[in-house]
């Protein structure tokens, strides 16, 4: 399944990195459920988030500077920053 | 005690060759002085004592890359672990016996299409409590930043080349999980015991940056 990351910036504590804000991947595998760190971090009651692996190539993540297109890079993100693409 | 004078020549080396160590006379950070603060109450009012903050040293200090190694020889040696392994490779490692306490850990297989190397782009995240305190180098920002732009140079800087052929795939511990790699079997060690396979696995080959190699 193909999904988006949010390209948003909030403060705070984030654990989505800035280089996959708004790039487009493929969900590699669901990991499961994980304290949202946002809330966590701050020690406020955290909600629960699914947590999932996403691949992205690095064509998408770098364009034309990719040093070899059709290599990957694979992170966790949590859900409720992702959008189906 | 050798050194506990101070007449020696600063700019020269010590008996066994190596620079005189300057003495820590520094201002302490400010999170250096948080750390001290926070531990000292903790210990004050009574809520941990020095002698488990030590031994929780002891404990870290004393988990090294031979327990990974040792994970990877069984994994080469034994199909039914391998598969084990690779569904939930924290099951499999307190299975073996290893206390890795909370640590979610996922395996990447190195294969004939496919190198997996492991960074930790926001932070310094790795699979300490299975392979000990990570190197210096692979907190550093070069690292950390570079890994994801350009892992096939940073490859090749650690003496690893990657066949244009071979599919580079680098993963980003950017939350709750923690990476090990599971290097490919080197042909010659093939029909090798586990024990005597786990002397082939070395720590660059679990994060990535480098391959097995024949103990010396």
């Amino acid at each position: 399944m193909k999904v988006r990351v949010q390209n948003h910036w909030p403060p705070g504590h984030i654990r989505t990195p800035a280089y996959l804000r708004g790039k487009t991947g493929e969900i590699e595998r669901e990991i499961g459920l994980f304290n949202n760190p946002e809330q966590n971090a701050y020690r406020l009651p955290p909600q629960q988030r699914r947590l999932v692996r996403v691949r992205f190539t690095m064509a998408e993540i770098w364009g034309d500077a990719a040093e070899t297109p059709d290599d990957v890079i694979e992170a966790e993100i949590y859900a409720h920053w992702l959008e189906p693409a | 005690m050798p050194h506990d004078h101070h007449d020696h020549d600063h700019g020269a080396l010590s008996p066994s060759g190596h620079p005189y160590r300057k003495d820590d006379d520094i201002v302490l950070s400010y999170w250096q002085m948080m750390e001290i603060s926070v531990r000292e109450l903790l210990i004050e009012k009574g809520h941990i004592t020095a002698a488990q903050i030590h031994n929780q040293i002891n404990t870290m200090d004393a988990r090294s890359p031979a327990n990974g190694a040792k994970v990877v020889a069984r994994a080469w040696s034994d199909p039914e672990f391998k598969s084990a392994l690779l569904t939930d490779a924290g099951q499999a490692s307190r299975d073996m016996g290893f206390d890795i306490g909370p640590m979610h850990l996922i395996a990447v297989e190195n294969t004939i299409l496919v190198h997996n190397v492991v960074v930790c782009t926001l932070c310094s995240c790795y699979p300490r409590n299975l392979l000990g305190l990570p190197p210096d180098w692979y907190k550093s920002r070069a690292y950390r930043s570079r890994t994801v732009i350009e892992p096939r140079k940073v490859l090749s800087e650690f003496g690893v080349e990657i066949a244009q052929d071979v599919q580079v795939r680098v993963h980003d511990s950017t939350a709750d999980m923690r990476y090990i790699v599971l290097p490919a079997q080197p042909k010659e060690t093939m029909g090798l015991s586990a024990d005597e396979l786990a002397y082939w696995v070395t720590r660059d080959s679990m994060i990535g940056v480098g391959l097995p190699q024949a103990p010396k």
